[in-house]
């Protein structure tokens, strides 16, 4: 057998991590560059006001704008109380027992489901049961259980990274333990808990088959209420690129990514001028 | 050294448990009022742990335990009638390591006073720069007030902890390891505050090496493996310890 000095063992592995990771990102950007390059010189005012007109062959994507926004704010809303509810439950409450294995076990459970699946379950339960029909609301349940998961990972993981001398040093001044968590716990892991909610916001925006399923897809015209039928750009993205109809699909898929961009960075811009400034440095 | 010798604090037969690991031993101790004391010994004799039963941090650790008494003004700290936020206002405590906040200077300094009630702007104003001034930070940081208190330097990060505990207007000061792995500028700051403190204050601290036990302390309880080897005033520890241990201690032979 041929034995490696430790430099050139340390030598091969530096070049099979770095190729692996030229690949990746190769891909990457393969796939967003043809997207973008196909999708941007197409976007303009009018393809973003218009109504689609044909079936979304022609004219432009905007009740699907509408649609998309409206979605996403409402799962947000559901899904943020709860999902940072149960996080700080869990963190900051329960001592590692039994109640905490079972949350934990059931939020990691929802996490590996195929989104397939909640939207069935949407559909019998919000769409049937509770009678709210194919529309944006049940769309928006639906979704904020698929992203439950993901918003009670990390922002548990952001809380339980705060070190323990934060909350020694904060009980030490005197403050209950609710003040503990409010005033020292909470500004260190902020930024990992609205990371967890710019996760779930991307959720949102790109879900098909669950959002397909339960807002009823088939409806081109702006949703007037949360219990309208409506598409999004990636369910209307979905159902061009199904058809045949390439151009219009990748000038919605361009939108769709730079949307994300924008979020990511617009919230990433928020949390610094508004929370981190005073926080800067921790960890 | 001082005319006061009133006890503020007595530990009686104190016994402390990390889960089965018996960690403090039946310690007896007094600890007088407007004097510094220094709590003493090698490495993992446990004097964070009595320094933190002192004001009952030690309750947020997971399977801990104590027996016999820490009486505050004769007052035992465990007694079920006792408000703990109460009494960690009184028994401030600076820890091993600084920790500062991730929050401006001022809020670090003003963290206690806000969940006072009834404390007006000024009021808090004027504590924040006394407390800032008599911990000998207020000229370094008077100008940048709401800049990250992270971005300090160690020793100033350590006297803004200080700050904010005097900033409670505490009756008992706890120091754990001053100044360990500090600049000897910010060393020298901290320990003229602290021989100023002691006029007001019942300073307890945990020196990081002899020559500072020997430059601040009125007196020095020297331990060893959590039992205290002998309690005395501080030149007669350094000059004429009674028990082998503490000399073999002090001249260096062991720790
Ligand atoms: N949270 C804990 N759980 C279990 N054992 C602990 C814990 N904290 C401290 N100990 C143990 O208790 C003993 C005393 O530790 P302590 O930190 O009180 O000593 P110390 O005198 O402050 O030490 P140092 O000189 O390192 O500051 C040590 O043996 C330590 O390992
Ligand atoms: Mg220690």
């Amino acid at each position: 057998m041929i034995k490696l000095t430790a430099r050139t063992s340390e030598r091969i592995a530096k070049v099979f991590i770095l190729s692996i990771a030229v690949l990746i990102m190769g891909i990457l950007i393969w796939i967003i560059g043809d997207i973008l390059l196909n999708g941007i010189p197409h976007i303009n005012f009018s393809f973003l006001s218009q109504m689609p007109r044909n079936m979304g062959r022609e004219g432009g994507i905007f009740p699907t704008i509408v649609g998309t926004l409206m979605l996403t704010v409402l799962a947000i809303l559901i899904a943020v109380p709860f999902g940072v509810g149960a996080a700080y439950y869990l963190a900051e409450y329960t001592k590692g027992g039994i109640v905490t294995r079972i949350i934990r076990f059931g939020a990691e459970s929802l996490a590996g489901i195929p989104s397939i699946v909640y939207g069935i379950f949407g559909v019998l339960l919000f769409v049937e049961i509770l009678g709210l029909g194919f529309s944006i609301i049940s769309g928006a349940l639906t979704v904020s259980i698929m992203i439950l998961p993901t918003i009670i990972r990390t922002s548990e993981e952001a809380l339980l990274a705060v070190p323990k001398i934060y909350r020694d040093a904060s009980f030490s001044l005197g403050a209950t333990k609710w003040q503990t968590i409010r005033c020292a716990v909470t500004p260190t892991a902020i930024r990992g808990i609205v990371n967890g909610v710019i996760l779930g916001v991307g959720r949102c925006v790109a879900e098909t088959a669950a959002v397909m399923l339960t807002m009823g897809g088939n409806v081109l015209a702006v949703p007037s209420s949360i219990s309208s039928s409506g598409r999004t750009m990636a369910v209307h993205f979905y159902i061009l690129a199904q058809e045949g109809v390439m151009q219009n699909a990748y000038t919605t898929a361009a939108i769709l990514i730079i949307l994300i961009f924008i979020i990511n960075i617009g919230t990433n811009a928020v949390i610094d001028q508004f929370i981190s400034k005073r926080t800067k440095g921790a960890r | 050294m001082s005319g006061n010798t009133a006890n503020k604090i007595e530990i009686k037969n104190f016994n402390f448990y990390y889960g089965n690991k018996h960690v403090i031993k039946d310690l007896n101790l007094s600890i007088r009022a407007n004097q510094i004391t220094s709590i003493f010994g090698p490495a993992n004799s446990g004097a964070t742990t009595l320094l933190r039963a002192m004001n009952r941090l030690s309750d947020l650790e997971p399977s801990t335990r104590s027996t016999g008494q820490i009486l505050i003004d004769g007052q035992d700290i465990n007694d079920p009638k006792v408000n703990v936020t109460d009494l960690r206002r009184k028994v401030g405590k600076v820890f091993e390591i600084p920790a500062p906040l991730p929050l401006s200077i001022y809020d670090n300094v003003t963290y206690g006073l806000k969940f006072l009630p009834g404390k007006k702007k000024q009021e808090i104003l004027d504590t924040m720069e006394w407390a800032l001034k008599t911990a000998a930070l207020w000229d370094e940081v008077k100008d940048r007030l709401h800049d990250p208190a992270l971005g300090l330097s160690g020793g100033q990060q350590q006297r803004l902890c200080v700050a904010r505990v005097l900033a409670l207007k505490p009756e008992v000061i706890i120091i754990d390891r001053s100044c360990s792995g500090l600049d000897p500028i910010s060393t020298s700051k901290i320990e003229e505050s602290l021989i100023k403190l002691k006029k007001d204050f019942t300073v307890i601290i945990s020196p990081h090496n002899i020559a500072q036990a020997s430059r601040v302390s009125d007196r020095i309880a020297f331990i060893l493996m959590g039992e205290l080897v002998e309690e005395n005033e501080a030149l007669q520890i350094l000059k004429f310890p009674k028990d082998q241990r503490t000399s073999d201690f002090i001249t260096g032979r062991f720790g």
